[in-house]
């Protein structure tokens, strides 16, 4: 399994990590590829530190243990900063977007980030709270994902919001989610 | 004609849909995580008119086991589903449910029994729940706990036993993977409908359920037919995963093994561990080394013949045992296992390994390390017995 991308994602619980890793996941089925998406369950109270991971390939998977190795890291809380080592065990080569308004320089210090690593910053929070006028960042991060590291087609996720969001919201909810991701698509800076 | 989705869907989602498929007439359950979602979703069903079961919400896991096996008495097709120390509070009612020959079929979500309290994934309370005369069917991932939920309910009423597919908690219950469901009609029609020989609602042909038996040989008698059914029902299992193999694609064997036809070193394993040890196996074949794994999908009845005649070739064996039993030689596969052996006169080195107890994660790179120590074991190295893998 080569092409096995393996995604790890820190976010607190509330913010929705659970729901973007099930929408890249889905986002590989709409492509007709193989996926796996899931949480680690600890004590559930909002606000708490949670992970979450996603495998996609073209090929079954059949491994179910924990992402140790992720070639992709996502933060949605930079807050947990201080408190995780969100690189842990990261490939060599792997990436790291994350919901913040600093450059991905200054990240790049932050983090301390291995000069082999991309690191990406999008202010997920404020494309959230222009466009879904909510402080979730979980749809656009996904926008800004897909422009770091080309896993699924940009239109693939759009297509996919569509079938999720379809059948079950406003039109204007469905335009403001789409807009989202387009803007973080857009506004994502990359360093590496 | 037989038409099947492909959806992402947790679990417990895919078990959902097959309960809603088979369409128990009743149904009686009570929540405990990480099976909680199961009956969520299936109350949905029924709130939303998708299926007509009689759903009640009982008090306790006691209280679900003791209505359903009035339900079941009465004729009804009827399920449950629970998980840890709710199947270890049914505990009493288990044998019950077997010993009255009772076709009931259970979903259980494997998880750890306290002390201390832990909701993650261990086998501790389907193994407490082993020797009840329950069948008992482990699935690797969602699409085989979907597939073996559909036929338990054939399997059940066709052999007069219950039935519980056992699926791992959160690894298999709660992460969301690709699979595929059947549709409506096909489902409906394979399950059939339930025809009981007796049922406590007919009147004009009364009987009697669950009867004094304590003079006389009577109670051993009653036993000795219950060890018989569950014995003779393992072939009823194979034809029923032909017969759903034959709609589906998907094949079924009591064993499934990879690798095996020239392994040396082989590791057993139940439930979704068998998926990082194929992984692991994968690599190690692609190496050059002959290694092998088998994972059963069938446990009770345990299916000995055919198990040792996949190990038999094999100079060093492990078991991973995702519980223990405490003061024991093993967990309970590897017991099991070394009965299997000696009975078909298979003599080799079977190193036992107790593993993800109260959701341990299996690292590949563990089950490297035990493909190592029996390849030591294979060039005459000491067994230093039962060992807790990864710490």
């Amino acid at each position: 399994m080569s092409d096995l991308t393996e995604i790890r994602w820190h976010a607190r619980a509330g913010q929705g990590a659970v729901t973007a890793a099930k929408l890249v996941a889905e986002t590989a089925l709409y492509e007709d590829r193989f996926m796996q998406a899931m949480p680690e369950y600890g004590p559930e109270r909002t606000g708490a530190p949670l992970k979450a991971f996603t495998r996609i390939s073209d090929e079954p998977i059949e491994v179910c243990n924990n992402i140790e190795h992720p070639g992709i890291v996502v933060v949605l809380d930079e807050t947990l900063l201080s408190s995780t080592d969100v690189l842990e065990g990261i490939e060599p080569d792997g990436a790291v977007i994350v919901n913040s308004t600093e450059t991905p320089e200054a990240m790049r210090k932050i983090l301390k980030a291995p000069k082999g690593v991309t690191v990406a910053t999008v202010d997920a929070s404020g494309i959230a709270l222009d466009t879904i006028k909510r402080d979730i960042p979980n749809t656009p991060i996904v926008g800004a994902l897909v422009k770091v590291r080309p896993i699924v087609g940009r239109d693939s996720v759009d297509g996919q919001l569509l079938k999720t969001f379809g059948k079950k919201f406003a039109q204007e909810m469905i335009d403001a989610n789409l807009e989202s991701v387009t803007r973080a698509y857009e506004e994502v800076l990359i360093d590496g | 004609m037989a038409t099947q989705t492909t959806v992402s869907e947790t679990g417990n989602a895919f078990v959902a849909t097959a309960y809603r498929q088979v369409a128990p007439e009743a149904l009686f359950a009570y929540p405990i995580t990480p099976q909680t979602t199961i009956v969520e979703e299936f109350a949905r069903y029924v709130a939303n008119g998708k299926v007509k079961t009689e759903f009640v919400t009982v008090e306790s896991e006691h209280s679900a086991m003791s209505a359903c096996i009035g339900s079941a008495a009465a004729g009804a097709r009827t399920m449950t589903a629970t998980s840890s120390q709710g199947l270890a509070l049914m505990w009493e009612e288990l044998p019950i449910a077997a010993g009255l020959r009772l076709p009931i079929v259970m979903a259980n979500a494997n998880r750890a029994i306290g002390a201390p309290i832990n909701i993650h994934c261990d086998h501790s309370d389907v193994m407490g729940a082993r020797d009840s005369g329950w069948i008992i069917m482990f699935a690797e991932n969602a699409q085989e706990a979907y597939d073996h939920t559909i036929m338990a309910i054939r399997i059940a009423e066709e052999n007069s036993l219950p039935v519980m597919p056992a699926l791992d908690g959160f690894i298999t219950t709660h992460s969301i993977s690709r699979g595929e469901t059947m549709d409506d009609k096909t489902v409906t029609k394979f399950v059939g409908v339930r025809k009981p020989q007796h049922s406590m609602l007919d009147s004009k042909n009364p009987i009697m359920v669950g009867g004094f038996s304590t003079l006389g040989n009577t109670y051993m008698n009653i036993k000795k037919a219950l060890r018989e059914a569950i014995d003779a029902s393992l072939p009823s299992i194979k034809n029923i995963g032909d017969e759903w193999g034959k709609l589906t694609g998907r094949s079924f064997d009591h064993v499934e093994g990879y690798g095996m036809e020239d392994a040396e070193e082989a590791i057993l394993v139940l439930g979704s561990a068998a998926g990082n040890v194929r992984a692991v196996t994968r690599k190690l074949r692609a190496e050059g080394r002959k290694v092998g794994m088998v994972k059963l999908r069938t446990y009770r009845p345990f299916p000995a013949a055919e198990l040792a005649d996949m190990l038999k070739g094999c100079k060093a064996i492990a078991v991973l045992d995702r519980s223990d039993s405490y003061g024991a030689p093993a967990g309970p596969l590897a017991l099991d296992t070394m009965a299997a052996l000696y009975k078909a006169g298979v003599d080799v080195a079977l190193r036992p390994y107790i593993f993800g107890l109260g959701g341990a994660d299996v690292k590949l790179v563990h089950i490297e390390r035990v493909y190592n120590d029996l390849a030591d074991l294979s060039d005459g190295g000491l067994n230093p017995g039962l060992t807790y893998l990864g710490i």
